[in-house]
């Protein structure tokens, strides 16, 4: 088999494996959207606060998913293993 | 799928390229500049019309910095807004179809490490260089290693977060743009235009195009204000 196929094809695979790391974020943003949920209807006046503070740990908490996504991206779209055999 | 177009190389420092997001983003400069200069000028003592509406955007701002970052700060709120509008308008303008400069690393990139040298910066400047470099050896001698590696990874996060969340739109519209394509083809092949192209690719670049754009310029922001704040801290 061509060594640059077999690369290519894991490739692929470990794009798709590395989007497996999507879960987590979720989880963690669906609990944080949740939280600040019971928070605004315990304390309707500070809602303006929670939601900003809420934006905000969501973008942190979606840093290991965009992680996971630049992984994705650079295999498929930029793959530095494919030419490891031309040389 | 392909990344931004290099149109020519100044040949200086092995080959300077010039890129479809550097064209982009100087479209985006002259846009601003274009939109401040229309905003502010002919001032008024009584505000009416766009001075108002220019009035406002900066009492706002100047808000959430006092807000983010407390009282005394109001010299960084130019550069949060400068920040906040590049970011804002190099997303946005993937709606007239150009290519959003935000979905090049070397932009966020760029910025981020604009960010990180304020940080720095701010710090050195405010607990001077002695007590900085041992706020490295904080809570002891042996986290120093891990504490520059935390430092490190503030530019590099910031950066492919708000990349990341570009590229990923940008990569996904193309990706059903060219599914639709193929899929218009199997079933309507007699006509002579992709007809399912048509309107459903307008509703995910609502969320795409101009969700993501507006959340990720408040964002970047956002944590600028916050790194820089906890830095004077």
């Amino acid at each position: 088999m061509d060594p640059r196929a077999f690369v290519a094809g894991m490739s692929a695979l470990g794009a798709g494996c590395a989007m497996i790391a999507g879960l987590g974020p979720g989880i963690g943003e669906g609990y944080v959207a949740g939280q600040a949920c019971a928070a605004i209807g315990r304390q309707p006046e500070c809602q303006s606060d929670v939601t900003r503070t809420m934006i905000l740990g969501i973008a942190m908490a979606e840093s290991t998913g965009i992680y996971a996504l630049v992984v994705a991206l650079i295999l498929i779209f930029a793959n530095p293993l494919v030419n490891f055999y031309n040389s | 799928m392909n990344g931004p177009q290099v149109y020519f190389e100044i040949p200086v420092l092995k080959g300077l390229p010039i890129t479809e997001s550097m064209r982009n983003q100087w479209f985006v400069m002259l846009l601003i500049l274009c939109l401040c200069v229309f905003l502010t000028h002919n001032l008024q003592k009584i505000p009416t019309g766009k001075q108002a509406l220019a009035e406002k955007a900066v009492v706002m701002l100047n808000g959430l910095v006092d807000s983010t970052m407390g009282e005394g700060c109001r010299h960084y709120a130019p550069f949060v807004a400068a920040i906040m509008l590049s970011s804002l308008f190099g997303s946005l303008i993937s709606v007239l179809g150009l290519r959003p400069t935000t979905a090049d690393l070397n932009t966020t990139l760029g910025w981020a490490l604009i960010v990180c040298f304020l940080i720095h910066y701010s710090n050195i400047k405010f607990h001077g260089l002695k007590a900085y470099l041992k706020g490295y050896l904080e809570p002891i001698f042996i986290m120093a290693p891990l504490n520059i590696l935390s430092e490190i990874a503030t530019p590099v996060s910031m950066s492919f977060r708000h990349f990341g969340n570009m590229a990923g739109g940008l990569v996904i519209s193309t990706l059903l743009l060219s599914a639709l394509a193929a899929f218009s083809n199997a079933i309507l092949g007699f006509l002579p235009v992709p007809l399912l192209q048509i309107g459903i690719p307008g509703i995910l670049s609502l969320y795409f195009d101009l969700f993501t754009a507006c959340m990720q310029a408040f964002i970047f922001s956002m944590l600028t204000m916050a790194y820089v704040g906890n830095a004077r801290s």
